[in-house]
């Protein structure tokens, strides 16, 4: 079963509908023994780095999230990728979940906010298990992106600068776009993350 | 670089796809769940609901078709019409819909955009602007495009944005259902004035026309109804209409 991890950011109906196409059973769920039981974590998440944080520091579930990340395969979805990393500055400065190294910052580009629309990936390394989305289009919707290590970036997409769109550290990923929103491309990415872990 | 949208709008009254023309005779076309599910595997991009039913039962059966929408379709959905208070925004959000467009009731109350971009995110309200030619300048439309309100449709969508409008769906009534192609002079003169997404609508009869408002406008997505509905055109030809004209488009590939 794949927990995806409800904190009330969001609709998240999507996600799991996404994962069910592809044959697997989910729950939408913040119970920490449903979590444990999980076989795979899914982070979704729209809105605010600062309102998801205290939405789950409501819940009690940083310390249960980053303890699930060390052990299964851990995936960060929009919002919920970001808040992977070590802090973010929407709506003032908040601490993230501090499992990837970097930050959230809005993005400098001198094209209009929010980056929304269907951008075409670039994936780094010939062994990335993403390679075959390489110049593939994905739907993104953010206003921040993160800034971190190049080799945590394993596919950007460029919008004036460079966003990072999947970051990769190990079982532990992040999408900055939204697959479930990405047709059948996005659904296929989804699989690559479910294979890689198999 | 991030490729313009090619969108299908459904109109949808009482559970059915319809269309007008000039915002008056409907016909009725199909099943919107299904006819959702059929563009976004030909290649659309975004798919948009108007709901143009008069009654609360047609609205109830709004948002059951977006339900099912939401489980078969993989592509982003905006739903607009009839959307008047902030509950509504979140009963179409919390059925499964992206976006939520807002008409009349953002011109009567400018604060809802306040209030639902703040609620929900400023990248799911979309402030749908019809507008129509007058001898001093563009004026805001409402009921359907057939009221002045007397409103410069120019200083409202500078207005919506700075309320918190996340995109501005920009019809010309003046073009609607004509099908001679998109109001480029309208279009051009809003996506001028914001800084956010503008979504032209109105006037297609074309491929071509899409790339001539891609082209001449800088506009970040352009919707159409009845080339598609009515199956002149597929998703797939404009796109390759527009791809081979060097407009940046997303096709899809093998997948």
């Amino acid at each position: 079963m794949i927990a995806i991890v409800d904190y009330g950011m969001g609709n998240v109906a999507s996600v799991s509908t996404a994962f069910k196409r592809l044959g697997y059973e989910t729950a939408i769920t913040d119970d920490k023994q449903m979590l444990h039981n999980a076989t795979h974590i899914v982070l979704p998440g729209v809105g605010s780095f600062h309102a998801a944080m205290a939405e789950i520091g409501g819940r009690d579930l940083k310390k249960t999230l980053q303890k699930l990340s060390e052990t299964k395969p851990f995936l960060g979805i929009c919002l919920g990728m970001q808040l992977l990393f070590t802090e973010g500055f929407e709506g003032g400065f908040s601490h993230g979940l501090d499992i990837l190294p970097g930050s959230v910052e809005r993005m400098e580009t001198d094209y209009i906010l929010p980056h929304i629309g269907w951008n075409a990936l670039a994936i780094r390394g010939e062994t990335n298990p993403f390679k075959r989305f390489e110049n593939e289009h994905v739907y993104f919707v953010h206003t921040f992106a993160a800034n971190t290590e190049d080799k945590f970036i394993a596919a950007t997409a460029d919008y004036g600068v460079s966003v990072p769109a999947i970051v990769k550290k190990d079982n532990i990923y992040g999408i900055q776009f939204h697959p479930e929103k990405s047709g059948e491309v996005g659904i296929q990415i989804l699989k690559t993350f479910l294979q890689e872990e198999l | 670089m991030i490729a313009k949208r090619v969108i299908p709008c459904l109109d949808v009254k009482d559970g059915k796809v319809v269309k007008g023309t000039n915002f008056v005779s409907l016909r009725k076309l199909g099943d919107p769940v299904q006819m959702a599910a059929d563009y976004s595997r030909g290649g659309a991009d975004e798919i948009i609901f108007l709901d143009i039913s008069a009654t609360n039962e047609g609205r109830n059966t709004m948002t059951d078709i977006v339900k099912k929408t939401a489980e078969t379709v993989f592509v982003p959905f905006t739903v607009g019409g009839g959307v008047k208070t902030i509950d509504d925004v979140s009963r179409l959000l919390k059925a499964g819909a992206d976006k939520v467009g807002i008409n009349s009731a953002a011109v009567s109350n400018p604060e809802l955009i306040t209030e639902a971009s703040a609620r929900f995110g400023s990248q799911c309200i979309v402030i749908a602007v019809d507008a129509k030619r007058y001898a001093d300048g563009w004026h805001v439309m409402t009921h359907g495009g057939t009221m002045d309100t007397g409103i410069d449709a120019l200083q409202w969508v500078k207005t919506a944005e700075q309320k918190g409008a996340g995109e501005i769906l920009l019809t010309s009534v003046d073009t609607d259902g004509v099908k001679h192609g998109f109001d480029l002079s309208l279009t051009k003169a809003v996506v001028d004035a914001v800084r956010i997404p503008v979504i032209a609508s109105g006037g297609c009869g074309s491929p071509e026309h899409f790339t001539e408002v891609y082209k001449q406008t800088g506009v970040s997505a352009a919707l159409a109804a009845s080339i598609f509905h009515q199956g002149t055109f597929s998703i797939k030809e404009v796109k390759q209409s527009c791809a081979g004209q060097g407009v940046n488009i997303r096709e899809p590939g093998f997948f």
